[in-house]
Formats: structure tokens, C-alpha cells, sequence
């Protein structure tokens, strides 16, 4: 089985908060670092409050993959943006959770509650 | 300018085989007179004079001024040619310019001449060039026709090669096959007898591609319909024999072996065709069970020598063909028999097929190209179960070349397997995700991202839960113990951000074990068929 490349695509937030989404398509392992990290760099262009990786296209996170996040998370981190996900299945929220990655980085069931709770 | 091109007809022509293709364009129809340019066919003998005349000639040629015994030039004379261009290129007489008469019916001046001789030194390399082009297609056809022909031979084989290993309590029966890129008609099949006992084929037909792989199919049908009328291999070979020997292709045959074991007492009853003798190794050590008799297909009337063992808990069987037996390394030496005889007295206890194909991929070395089918089958008495011990019966066993991605075809296949023993979603998702981080770390930690070493991957189940066991060739070093990854000093760059591998694998399984031996790793993941984490899956 060919490995799935990742696509990422960066668009605002509707509603002018500035937030910045990712919304990640494919596999997310080794092939996907140039994708995750070309698409974190353009959103954090213009340095907003908080951006949103939407995981609801993603089918497969290998350990490589949560290496690829925390390095997103850990940059983030730095500049004081947050870092907000959704689309994750119920299988990759537990990883998140045993992972410790829930921890800093909010999990909502959809993209409307996630903005919501930017703003709140 | 325009006289002169109404009034020739070009003429492809050549004395050799391939420049005849370039003659193969299509022609509506003979010229006459003042007709369009055409193609006139004209072979001229690689022995002809007027081959080497024209392949020396400068610039154009008058032909009524030739004077040599040619058939090609009287053909040329006879069609009325009157002036000739050679067309050569890197000194090869590729093709001819021809023309007819001028429709003036004035002779051709020295001017008509220059400008034929311009033209053909300008058409030669472009003639030249459609001829290589045409060859090339050509030659690609033949390839693709050929690669077709494999394609549905490898087919018909892979259709025909049992989907599920048998699974028998006290045994363990393990089975692969690699087919080479030409197909070289290996076979393997299971029978499962009315009294419980299991039949085992192994066998050979001495050819390659379709035929072999029909002669295959008709071989397992014969041998199929056979087993179940009588219940003696010598006899069943025998029947097989006279049944394929009207209608086998000549030259060809088939070897086999036909076992029968009865899995309550241990017994095996064999009869050989010709095949490559099995090997058993038993308690005092590595024989060979010998049962003479011809390759079907050869003769009629043939009788096959009938022998018997007893197979105690812990020994095994290994069932062959030349395909392992016959590999060659890069220095032509040959892997052997003897080899292959050694390599069963030195194999550790866990899985021989893994073991045989990573010692046949240190023999042949990186770049190997397999040049005939390797089928193995091995069939294992397991030690005597003792009282709660959980008996395990095998579901899936095959190997993958250590290439990163390659986790996830075999996550994919372990999940099926799984799902149909009736894995919940929530669980498989778990599995799926332990499965493909123990395949991951054995490519590339325990194989180190070498194709050619296969990870050896086995599902085994017992009645509530499964196994899996992932072997790679690391063996001699320890994995490490998989520690809690320290998030907060990953995220503040005082550690690597990678690591995760382990961790994840151990919360994913119930328990996880690991054994190595001098050469290999085996992480074994065990997981109940049913948990009960959905509890906590809507988190």
C-alpha cells in the first residue's frame, strides 16, 4: 500500500478572530514533515491567537506523526499561540490523551465550538 | 522543383530485417507514371553488389549506368527506376530514393542531381530515426505481451494457492511462497480428509508462465479429486500420474510430494514424485524422508514407493522446492541442499520460515533477483500442552521486505484477520496502532531499513484473545525497556521530539512480551478479543 502523502491547506477563521486553520488530509508519519511544517509556518505568518488543526480528513497518526506535532506544538509554544485541534477520532483522542498532548492542546468535536472557545 | 517531385517515388528499402519494417508502411498502390510519392517494396540480399554499390555511392546514382548482376537491380530496372538516391546513415544503406522517369521525358539534369543528393542527406537521418522508433515499439510490444503473459500466469498460481493455513490443535502449519518475476510453477495445497487427518501437496511443473501455471491448475485439480478417493499417497500419485500423462505438453512434468498426517497420533504417510526430498528434524537430529518414484506426467503405469514416520511433540517438517535449494549468491555459489539440511538442525524454536528466508537473504545478499518460485511448508508438532496453558492456533504467518510504509499493508491484513474473529472497532483501531509501531520499529530499527530481510508477522488466536508476533533480524542486542516519554522536555527542546514508538505499543495491548535470541527480535502484542475500553472511547 502506497503511503498517502499529507495535505495541509492553511485558510482564516470565518468571523475575523485571526485564527489561522490547517486542514490536514492524508496520513501523518514521516512522509507528511515538509507538508505540517510548510503549513505551520505559513499560518503563524501572521502570528495569530491561536491556530486550529483540523484532523478530519487524516486517517493514520504513527508514532512518527505525534513526533511531528509536538514539534508544531513545541513552536507554538514559543510565540504564545495556541494550538486547538478537531476532527480527531475517538481512537486518536485517547492517543492524545495517553500521549499527555491533550494537555496543551484543546480537543473539540467540531470547528464552530473550537472558535468559540478562542474567543471565550 | 515541383516537376521533379511529382515525379519521384521514394522507396524505403533495405537487404536486412529490421530496415524491412521500415518497407511495412503502408502502400495503397503501385505507382504508375506520374503518380504520387509510394513505397516501392524491394528487398535487396545482404549479398547483393548492389547493396555495397549503393552504400559506397556518394550522391545520387543513374541506374541504367549500373552495370552488375543483381536481382535487386534488375527488380529496380523491371519497376522502372531511372535515378536512385541512396539513403545511408553512420555508413548502414537504410533505404532508397527512387525515381521514375522525368514526365518531360527529357533526361535528369546534373541540377536534378545536386538537389536528390540534398534532400536524401537531409531524409536519411530522419528515416533513420522512424525506423528506431518503429523498432522500439515493436520491441515494446513483445515486452508487453510478455509481461501480460506472466502477469496471468502468476494469476492463475496465486488464485489457486490455498487462502488459510490449517489450524490444528497440537500442530502448527506454516506455508510461503515467493514467486519469481518469470512464475516458476510451484504449487502448495491443503486436503482436509473425512477422518480428520490433512493432506499436504507440494510440487513443481518443470516450466514457467502460463503453460506452467495451467498445468498447475490441472495438476491440483487431478491430485485434489484423487486425495479424496483414496487415502494412500503411493496411490493417489499413481492415479494422478495416469490421469495428467495423456495430456501433459511434452517435455513437461510435474514433481510432488503427497503427505498425509494424522494429527491425533502424529503419523505421516508420504509418497514422492520426484520432488525435493523434505527434511525432518527430530529428536536426533536432521534426516531426509526418501520415497522414491518418477515426476508425473512422464510415463503411464508409474508405482510410488510408500513410506511412514511418527512425528513427536516439538519436531518438525520442512516441505521444499529448488527454489531456496538452487539461489545463488553474487559469486554464483550455489545455497545447497546441505545448507538448507544445516540451517534446519541450527534453526532457533520460533518461526523456521522466517528464520530460512532471512539466512537465504544473507546468503543471496541486497539485490537478489529470485530466480525461481521458493515455496516452504512446515508443519510442526508442537510440545505436549500443558494444564492452563492457553493453546494458540495460527492464522496468519507472512513476511514483508523492510521498507519504511510497508507497516501498513501488514496492519491492514492482521486487522482483517482480526475483524473477522470478531474484534470489536474500538480494539482493532488499538491493535491496528501497536501492529504497525512494532512493524515500523522492526524495519527500521531491528532490520535497519533493508528491503531484502524480511519482518516475520504471525496472528495467532486462542479462544478469547490474540497474538501477534513480529520478528526482525536484530537480534543479539536488547530493545530497550519503552519508557513514559517526558512531554514538558520535548516541548522545551531538551529532548527529541520522536520516541513515542513503544509507549504507544504498550498502552495499546494487553501485555506485551519480548524475546530475542543471537539473531532475531520477537515482540509479541496480546490482546483480548474483546475489551472494555469503550467506556472511555467517548472521551
Amino acid at each position: 500500500m502506497p503511503a498517502k502523502t499529507l495535505e495541509a491547506k492553511v485558510r482564516p477563521a470565518p468571523g475575523g478572530t485571526g485564527v489561522a486553520i490547517i486542514d490536514l488530509r492524508g496520513e501523518i508519519n514521516s512522509f507528511g514533515e515538509a507538508a505540517l511544517n510548510a503549513a505551520y509556518a505559513e499560518a503563524s505568518q501572521s502570528n495569530p491567537p491561536a491556530i486550529l488543526l483540523n484532523f478530519s480528513g487524516v486517517d493514520y497518526i504513527n508514532s512518527t506523526g505525534i513526533a511531528l506535532i509536538v514539534g508544531v506544538l513545541a513552536q507554538a509554544r514559543k510565540t504564545g499561540c495556541r494550538l486547538l485541534t478537531t476532527g480527531l477520532s475517538s481512537h486518536y483522542v485517547e492517543i492524545f490523551h495517553i500521549t499527555r498532548l491533550a494537555d496543551f492542546m484543546n480537543i473539540y468535536p467540531d470547528e464552530a465550538s473550537a472558535l468559540a472557545g478562542v474567543t471565550r | 522543383m515541383a516537376t521533379l517531385l511529382r515525379n519521384f517515388w521514394q522507396s524505403l528499402t533495405g537487404g536486412d530485417d529490421r530496415n524491412a519494417e521500415a518497407t511495412a508502411a503502408p502502400v495503397p498502390e503501385r505507382p504508375r507514371e506520374a503518380a504520387a510519392p509510394a513505397i516501392l517494396p524491394l528487398e535487396i540480399a545482404p549479398n547483393d553488389p548492389l547493396a555495397a554499390y549503393f552504400q559506397s555511392s556518394p550522391g545520387t546514382v543513374e541506374v541504367d549506368r549500373i552495370n552488375l548482376d543483381s536481382a535487386a537491380l534488375r527488380a529496380l530496372k523491371a519497376a522502372g527506376v531511372k535515378m536512385v538516391m541512396p539513403l545511408v546513415s553512420q555508413g548502414e544503406l537504410i533505404g532508397l530514393l527512387n525515381l521514375g522517369p522525368r514526365l518531360s521525358e527529357q533526361d535528369y539534369s546534373s541540377d536534378d542531381g545536386g538537389l536528390l543528393s540534398n534532400l536524401g542527406a537531409q531524409a536519411s537521418p530522419a528515416v533513420r530515426v522512424a525506423q528506431l522508433v518503429r523498432q522500439q515499439q515493436l520491441e515494446a510490444q513483445a515486452r508487453e505481451r510478455l509481461e501480460q503473459e506472466l502477469r496471468v500466469g502468476r494469476l492463475v498460481q496465486q488464485t489457486l494457492l490455498p487462502k488459510e493455513l490449517p489450524t490444528l490443535p497440537g500442530w502448527d502449519v506454516a506455508a510461503h511462497y515467493q514467486p519469481a518475476r518469470a512464475v516458476g510453477g510451484d504449487f502448495y495445497d491443503f486436503v482436509y480428509l473425512a477422518d480428520g487427518r490433512l493432506g499436504i501437496f507440494i510440487g513443481d511443473v518443470s516450466d514457467k508462465g502460463v503453460p506452467a501455471a495451467l498445468v498447475m491448475a490441472t495438476t491440483r485439480a487431478i491430485l485434489r479429486g484423487a486425495a479424496q478417493r483414496t487415502s494412500a499417497p503411493g496411490e493417489v500419485l499413481e492415479q494422478a500420474n495416469d490421469l495428467l500423462h495423456p495430456d501433459i505438453p511434452p517435455k513437461m512434468f510435474v514433481t510432488c510430494l503427497y503427505a498425509i498426517l494424522d494429527p491425533a497420533t502424529g503419523r505421516l504417510v508420504f509418497a514422492n514424485a520426484g520432488h525435493d526430498l523434505p527434511y525432518r528434524r527430530g529428536r536426533a537430529g536432521v534426516d531426509e524422508l526418501r520415497a522414491t518414484g518418477m515426476p508425473l506426467g512422464l510415463m503411464a503405469g508409474m508405482r510410488y514407493e510408500q513410506k511412514e514416520i511418527q512425528l513427536l511433540p516439538g519436531e518438525r517438517v520442512l516441505f521444499h522446492s529448488d527454489g531456496i535449494a538452487e539461489a545463488h549468491a553474487p559469486d554464483r555459489k550455489m545455497f545447497g541442499f546441505p545448507r538448507l539440511r544445516d540451517l534446519m538442525a541450527s534453526a532457533p524454536e520460533t518461526s523456521l520460515v522466517n528464520f530460512l528466508l532471512a539466512e537465504l537473504a544473507r546468503f543471496t545478499g541486497p539485490g537478489w533477483e529470485q530466480e525461481d518460485d521458493v515455496t516452504l511448508v512446515i508443519l510442526e508438532r508442537t510440545a505436549a500442552p500443558r494444564e492452563g496453558v492457553v493453546a494458540w492456533r495460527a492464522v496468519l504467518d507472512f513476511a514483508i521486505p523492510s521498507e519504511p510504509g510497508n507497516e501498513r499493508e501488514a496492519m491492514k491484513r492482521v486487522a482483517e484477520a482480526a475483524e473477522t474473529l470478531g474484534m470489536p472497532p474500538a480494539r482493532l483501531e488499538r491493535l491496528k496502532t501497536a501492529v504497525a509501531e512494532a512493524i515500523m520499529n522492526a524495519i527500521e530499527h531491528g532490520n535497519k531499513n533493508r528491503p531484502e530481510i524480511p519482518v516475520g508477522v504471525r496472528l495467532l488466536a486462542s479462544d478469547g484473545a490474540l497474538a501477534v508476533r513480529i520478528t526482525d533480524q536484530g537480534g543479539g542486542r536488547p530493545i530497550p525497556k519503552a519508557q513514559t516519554p517526558d512531554l514538558d522536555a520535548k516541548l522545551a527542546g531538551r529532548q527529541t521530539p520522536r520516541g513515542w514508538g513503544l509507549f504507544l505499543i504498550e498502552k495499546m495491548v494487553d501485555e506485551m512480551r519480548v524475546t530475542s535470541d543471537e539473531t532475531t527480535h520477537t515482540i509479541e502484542l496480546i490482546l483480548q478479543l474483546k475489551g472494555n475500553e469503550n467506556a472511555s472511547q467517548n472521551a
